[in-house]
């Protein structure tokens, strides 16, 4: 997000899904999309059939591979590199969009100067991918407009994860592909409400609708609504706090619907740190792995048993409405934190449904300002809708960026924080599956989808299977630096030589121990994308003699 | 939107270009019998039961392949028309369990009644989990079948229920294609296609394996198109009432409505309206919602740690516990993780909470991961 905030002023997908169809080409960079966003997967499906050309980057072949024009596999960790090797051969065949980098963008001199440090030469060296190719794609991507790019975490998680979504929004500047149907740069939300919970400040550095917390102007406008005193100084991120909590700098921690200890970093050193906690409080629908770590234990409601919204990638706020009655004796999230409020005899929680709770969302958020509940009963609106005239923006940045110009970041390629050596050959990238979701705490309930996937299968390419004595469904032992885990091998080309994939849906193979806690200077954002291991064939355990 | 006028049975219809006539009929209420039709699919033609007459076309042409264009008269009921429909629907009938429908007493038939024509248990329509939301029983009821003249190909079919959520049984199968299509079409991964020739056809996947071992999704979407009851869900209770709400699975955002039955969550259905989906739903979203709603190991009442153990508490004591604690750290102490997965209401009073009550902004969840 923040990639996305220095050069377009706002973190948010700039297009709609439904505008898809308009693209004559589309990037899919670092998304495993058919299997982590189905239905978009599906709308590019579609779009390939009815012309549209495709290009996947991705060090592995996902499925979309088959469909795409191009498939460009790269290394793990290498995006920065193909992306300005693209965009140097844009440059030098005069493909950019000329007028509109002089009209509404910035700082391009400066930005075209960088570019020479990337001869193909040397991307072919860095990325692996032939040199034609990366040309090929970029001639592609340049010559069919409007193109639209999607990405998703293969972006993000990297110690370089900023630099790498700068990467992408220069590209798609440099093209002009940004303010229209069909173009845009387009990150997929891998949870149903990511875009709600950033849009209404469950962000260390700002309030509601990405106001600073460390703009006094804006926090005497929160003292002022809230009635109380604020503090200015921007908080930690999640991934910071694991760490201060294992120092014993921090004490006491109230988590929501949330399983740390599973899809965090480094998670053994994560759950040390919630052991360490005084107060650790849990608010959750099923007894996790981390609410069993817990001092108090909360019982909360599931979507079905409550009224709210969520918004979604496309940034439409939509209703979610309540089916059932709460299981058991469950209450729902915003209930139980008013009441703790109420408790600690704070005022400003006597809400008694969600739709007064959204009203204060509308009066302190801009974005927000228009959307109340009795428009969301007819539809989904779009933010920007700061009023209730206002029919809500299905594009971004259409005449202006939302900073103004849009800005031209050059960049240096910064390889992984852990690369492989002697110890640790290969490189271990965490992938999604369809039939599972996150940890596991919802999918692993349903028996139906645990048939199509039980248990995590380490996708190994069968040279370095062979090479390391592994047959395809042996138990294997994956170690890195941090932890080990056991786990059964799936012998498949579709995984480069040199690396192996992960999904980290099941607790039994906590794939998350073997993950690298370190973190993007900008996003705070861990390196799930390239770790380094070794991988040991476990000796079957020896038949029982006669 | 270039406008156009034709006229159906005598009545003016307007309509846009590059509808087909069963369209402009269909956006003017005029009924015309179809089976392989599908509003998202595109036309195939293969059922022929929508053959209409068009003043100087020759012959029947099909009403869903025909594109309608400006002027153009068109009548959907003669008795060329009908004999025509009647015989189609009687070669589709052959290959179908389909007694019942001739039936007159098929409405009030139950399952296990003796039966006065020896019709089968398994080929009856009260068994098949479409009853009385098929359309073969809406088309043969329209066009009339009276006696099949053709002998009925009664060579049993295999049924593939390998796929945990949904079976595709055959021997009800009337090869309309939807269910292909909407694989190819809607979802691209074209699983399945219409395999051999002549009565040996069927809906196969590659190398005529079991659907768990093809290159399925399991995402359904062919089971919502199917009209008659070869593609059925595994678990066919029906909802009492339907609630729309949006999937708490992956951030697209899909519209969806939760069935519900004795205030549990049986079925989910897909909103054709959702502005982000048009109807689609996925694997988890489909089948992966109910199971974890109403699951024997959902959290009912609030737990306490004592002795090292949780054990059971009030909300009163709960809350009033975590109250009492809670404000005895300074700010830079206590953190506040929120959920991605929780509503826009929950995300915002949590970081009230944090902000307003506990003063710090150690306020964060799950984005990065």
């Amino acid at each position: 997000m923040a990639g996305l905030v220095t050069t377009f002023g706002s973190g948010a997908s700039t297009n709609s899904i439904k505008d898809m169809s308009d693209a004559r080409c589309i990037l899919a960079i670092g998304t495993n999309t058919t299997e982590a966003h189905p239905i978009i997967g599906m709308n590019m499906r579609k779009a390939v059939r009815e012309g549209t050309r495709l290009i996947v980057a991705n060090p592995l072949e996902i499925p979309l591979v088959r469909d795409a024009d191009i498939w460009l596999q790269h290394r793990s960790g290498t995006d920065v590199v193909l992306l300005m090797g693209m965009m140097k051969v844009i440059v030098d065949e005069d493909l950019m969009d000329t007028a509109f980098i002089e009209e509404r963008c910035e700082n391009y001199d400066f930005f075209k100067d960088s570019l020479k440090n990337y001869p193909l030469s040397l991307v072919e060296n860095i990325t692996g991918v032939p040199g034609e190719k990366v040309a090929e794609a970029a001639r592609l991507y340049a010559t069919n407009s409007p193109a639209a790019i999607f990405y998703t975490m293969g972006i993000t998680q990297h110690t370089h994860g900023t630099d790498n979504v700068i990467a992408v929004a220069n590209l798609a500047m440099l093209t002009g592909n940004v303010g229209k149907p069909g173009s845009g740069v387009n990150p997929l939300r891998g949870q149903n409400n990511v875009q709600g919970a950033c849009d209404v400040g469950a962000l260390p550095n700002v309030y509601p609708g990405y106001q600073p917390v460390n703009n006094e102007d804006i926090k005497e406008k929160f003292e002022s609504a809230w009635g109380a005193r604020l503090n200015p100084t921007p908080g930690k991120t999640l991934t910071e706090i694991m760490p201060l909590a294992h120092e014993g700098k921090i004490k006491a921690m109230y988590l929501m619907g949330e399983n740390p200890s599973l899809s965090d970093p480094d998670s053994t050193h994560v759950r040390e740190a919630l052991r360490r906690l005084d107060l650790f409080v849990v608010q959750d629908i099923f007894l996790s792995e981390t609410a069993q770590l817990a001092d108090v234990v909360l019982p909360a409601t599931s979507f079905a048993e409550k009224d709210g919204t969520f918004t979604n990638t496309e940034r439409r706020v939509q209703r979610v409405r309540k089916a059932i009655e709460p299981v058991g004796d469950s209450r729902p999230d915003w209930w139980i934190t008013c009441q703790i409020a109420r408790r600690m005899g704070a005022s400003g929680f006597d809400f008694e449904h969600p739709s007064q709770i959204m009203e204060e969302i509308a009066s302190v958020t801009p974005s927000y300002g228009g959307i109340n509940y009795s428009r969301l009963e007819k539809e989904g609106l779009q933010w920007p809708c700061p009023t209730e005239e206002h029919p809500g923006t299905a594009i971004l940045h259409t005449e202006l960026f939302s900073r103004g110009k849009g800005h031209f970041v050059p960049l240096e390629y910064r390889p992984a924080a852990e690369l492989p050596d002697d110890e640790y050959p290969l490189v271990l990238t965490t992938d999604r599956s369809l039939f599972q979701f996150h940890t596991g705490t919802m999918t692993r309930k349903v028996r139906g989808l645990n048939t199509f996937l039980s248990e995590e299968l380490v996708a190994i390419n069968p040279g370095d299977a062979e090479a390391l004595g592994i047959d395809d469904g042996d138990k294997i032992q994956v170690i890195s630096r941090r932890g080990e885990v056991t786990a059964k091998a799936g012998v498949t080309e579709s995984t480069p030589p040199g690396t192996i994939a992960m999904t980290f849906h099941f607790a039994e193979t906590p794939t998350n121990e073997l993950t690298n806690p370190a973190l993007d200077p900008v996003s705070k954002i861990p390196e799930f994308k390239v770790a380094a291991v070794r991988v040991q064939k476990i000796g079957r355990v020896a038949a029982k003699t006669a | 939107m270039d406008k156009i006028t034709l006229t159906i049975n005598g009545q003016e219809v307007k309509a846009t270009r590059g509808m087909t006539v069963l369209e402009a009929a269909q956006s003017a209420d005029i009924y015309v019998p179809t089976l392989c039709h599908y509003p998202d699919l595109e036309p195939y033609g293969g059922c022929r039961l929508c053959i209409v007459e068009i003043e100087k076309m020759r012959g029947l042409p099909t009403a869903c392949t025909t594109p309608a264009t400006d002027g153009m008269v068109v009548t959907t009921e003669s008795s060329a028309i009908q004999q025509v429909r009647q015989t189609s629907l009687e070669l589709i009938l052959s290959t179908h369990p389909c007694d019942c429908l001739e039936c007159h007493r098929r409405e009030r038939c139950g399952p296990y009644d003796i039966c006065l024509r020896h019709v089968a248990v398994t080929d009856r329509c009260v068994v098949c989990p479409a009853n009385d939301n098929c359309e073969l029983q809406q088309v043969a009821d329209y066009i009339g079948v009276h006696e099949l003249r053709i002998p009925r190909d009664t060579m049993p079919r295999t049924i593939d229920t390998s796929n945990p959520f949904f079976d595709l049984d055959r021997n009800r199968c009337i090869l309309c294609a939807r269910c292909v299509r909407a694989c190819q079409e809607i979802t691209g991964v074209g699983a399945i296609d219409m395999a051999y020739r002549g009565y040996g056809m069927k809906v196969a996947t590659f190398g005529d394996m079991p659907l768990m071992d093809s290159i399925c999704r399991s995402c359904g979407e062919c089971m919502v198109r199917c009209p008659v009851g070869a593609i059925t869900p595994k678990d066919t209770v029906l909802p009492e009432r339907e609630v729309k709400t949006v999937c708490t699975y992956c951030g697209i955002g899909c519209s969806m409505y939760l069935g519900v039955k004795d205030d549990k969550v049986i079925s989910v259905r897909g909103d054709e309206q959702g502005p982000a989906n048009q109807g689609r739903l996925c694997v988890k979203g489909r089948f992966g919602i109910a199971e974890f709603v109403n699951h024997r190991e959902r959290l009912t009442t609030p737990l306490i740690r004592k002795n090292g153990r949780l054990v059971k508490a009030s909300w009163d004591e709960a809350l009033d516990f975590i109250a009492g604690k809670l404000g005895k750290y300074r700010g830079d102490e206590v953190a506040v993780i929120s959920s991605a997965k929780s509503t826009n209401e929950d995300n915002y009073v949590m970081q009230k909470l944090a902000r307003a009550v506990l003063g710090t902004n150690n306020v964060d969840h799950c984005a990065r991961l």
